[in-house]
């Protein structure tokens, strides 16, 4: 980690076809995506206590769309939204999709993104802060969590996604998987 | 530059995977705590339950690494036994010291568990040779962290007149109240730093845009207005920007970190033991880069190379550094 942190943003053009995009097909995803992460990583929920309670509007400010995260025990839910639509929620959570992205996997500390301003959190300060400390101990790599929800076929793509992700990684300076820690000798 | 006396490298962690982290980058020791009151990081989402506690002690072991458990808050009048429990469960899981702070814990802690070492922490505010040696005398403190208000020469004079180790802060955020005695937070939210465990607790942290401020809220005072663009703090009284007449600005002190690493050859010349890295609040991501850093700069004292330039910045409070009390430029 270094001075002068730059965040990549996602790219305009993007922003605005996904502008048109249906939201079904990501909110389906982000419902398999939530249920499944509860199923594999069950300590998140308890470490959350009661805050598993308690909405979280996730908001990409360079996306045209936010997540709405219900991390109740049992039956979490993600879905997506179009900004301004998301209702009633206790904490919402905003930066670029990478600050966030890298926050989970462990690239980016949210104090520091919160010092520099890079990301903005409203609402319930005590939810957002347990959120952030229960996702940063489970260690979480979404690449490999999207890949748990193909089933059967998750050891035949494990390695061309990680590979593929790897290639996105270096390309967009995006961190879209878990950074491995170099062990010691 | 010759080679230089090896020091210990203390390193937080709030999280098991943040304790992993810090032993992976280069810890000597961690300082952890438990899920509750007994510590004064006790954060939503934070610290450990005693299953993780016993799993992060093995973890530790496993790489030659120590285990102190931070018990360092002051147990309010008719709970103690939550304290005294957290004590009696760091000597039964293994812990290598228990870092502590209040006198009646100490006493229970050296009559109940006299093999298990005890740290003295900076909660206790002890700043004076005297008073380490009392606490050396009675309760037989092995190790004293020293309070974030003692320039090196003051260091290296209570080292010349005491017989325990000294530790002291490296890197971090600062809080130069004498600590252990601070009400800036109990008074705007009802909750004790140095009882409930934490400083402005987030149940009473409030954060809103305004026209592009950001603006910070502790128990309803507005402390902060932050203008676009500008570094953020901790939302701490004691870093707040007040107006008072025509000044306005911080009053008790800038938002800023500690960083001494420049500092590691005088602080090793004056007689300390170990450094030790602030920070259980902060992610993995901190850990790492922070234990790493300075595993580098102790590695490069140890073999009498120079201290490599730190590229810590981004990660501090405010944005920028200040090598604290350590030099009172102001004197």
């Amino acid at each position: 980690m270094s001075n002068e942190r730059t965040i990549p943003h996602f790219p305009r053009v993007g922003a605005l076809v996904l502008r048109f995009a249906p939201l079904a097909p990501l909110s389906l995803a982000g419902a398999s995506l939530a249920a499944s992460l509860g199923r594999r990583h069950p300590r998140l929920f308890s470490r959350l206590g009661e805050q598993a309670g308690k909405k979280f509007l996730i908001d990409p400010i360079d996306l045209p769309f936010v997540f709405l995260l219900a991390p109740r025990t049992g039956s979490p839910g993600l879905r997506a939204l179009r900004r301004g639509e998301a209702g009633v929620w206790d904490a919402r959570i905003a930066g670029p999709l990478a600050a966030m992205l890298g926050m989970v996997h462990g690239v980016f500390d949210g104090d520091a993104l919160f010092f520099s301003r890079d990301l903005i959190i409203e609402g319930d300060t005590g939810a957002v802060l347990a959120l952030r400390n229960a996702i940063d101990n489970e260690e979480i790599d979404l690449t490999r969590e999207a890949v748990a929800m193909l089933g059967p076929l998750e050891s035949m793509a494990a390695n061309p996604v990680r590979q593929l992700a790897a290639l996105v990684g270096r390309w967009s300076g995006v961190a879209v998987t878990r950074i491995e820690r170099e062990w010691p000798e | 530059m010759s080679a230089g006396r090896t020091l210990e490298l203390i390193c937080p962690a709030g999280t098991p995977a943040a304790f992993r982290a810090a032993i992976d980058a280069g810890a000597h020791a961690v300082y952890c705590g438990f899920d509750d009151e007994t510590n004064a990081r006790n954060f939503p989402g934070l610290n450990f339950s005693r299953d993780e506690m016993a799993e992060a002690i093995k973890y530790a072991g496993r790489h030659g690494a120590k285990t102190l458990i931070a018990i360092n808050t002051f147990p309010r009048a008719g709970a103690s036994r939550l304290w005294s429990s957290a004590v009696d469960d760091a000597m039964r899981l293994g812990a290598d010291a228990v870092i502590l702070a209040d006198l009646g814990l100490l006493d229970y802690a050296s009559r109940r568990h006299p093999a298990l070492r005890l740290h003295l922490s900076v909660q206790a505010a002890a700043a004076n040779a005297d008073a380490i040696a009392f606490y050396a005398r009675s309760f037989g403190v092995k190790r004293v962290v020293l309070p974030r208000v003692l320039t090196v020469q003051e260091i290296a004079a209570i080292n010349r007149d005491i017989e325990i180790e000294t530790e002291v802060f490296i890197f971090g955020g600062l809080c130069v109240m004498a600590e252990g005695r601070c009400s800036l937070s109990s008074y705007a939210t009802g909750k004790s730093p140095n009882m409930n465990g934490a400083c402005s607790p987030a149940s009473h942290v409030v954060y809103r845009e305004e026209g592009g401020e950001l603006v910070s809220r502790l128990g309803g005072f507005a402390i902060h207005r932050v203008a676009a663009g500008q570094a953020a703090p901790y939302p701490t009284l004691c870093k707040g920007c007040f107006q008072a007449g025509d000044y306005r600005g911080h009053v008790f002190e800038d938002p800023a970190s500690l960083d001494a690493a420049s500092l590691i050859p005088a602080l090793a010349k004056a007689g300390v033991t170990a450094l030790k890295i602030e920070g259980r609040q902060r992610s993995r991501a901190y850990t790492e880069a922070v234990v790493r850093s300075f595993r580098r700069a102790l590695d490069a004292h140890a073999e009498g190379r120079p201290i490599p330039a730190s590229e810590l910045r981004d990660l501090t409070e405010g944005q920028q550094t200040t090598s604290g009390a350590y030099r009172k430029t102001w004197r």
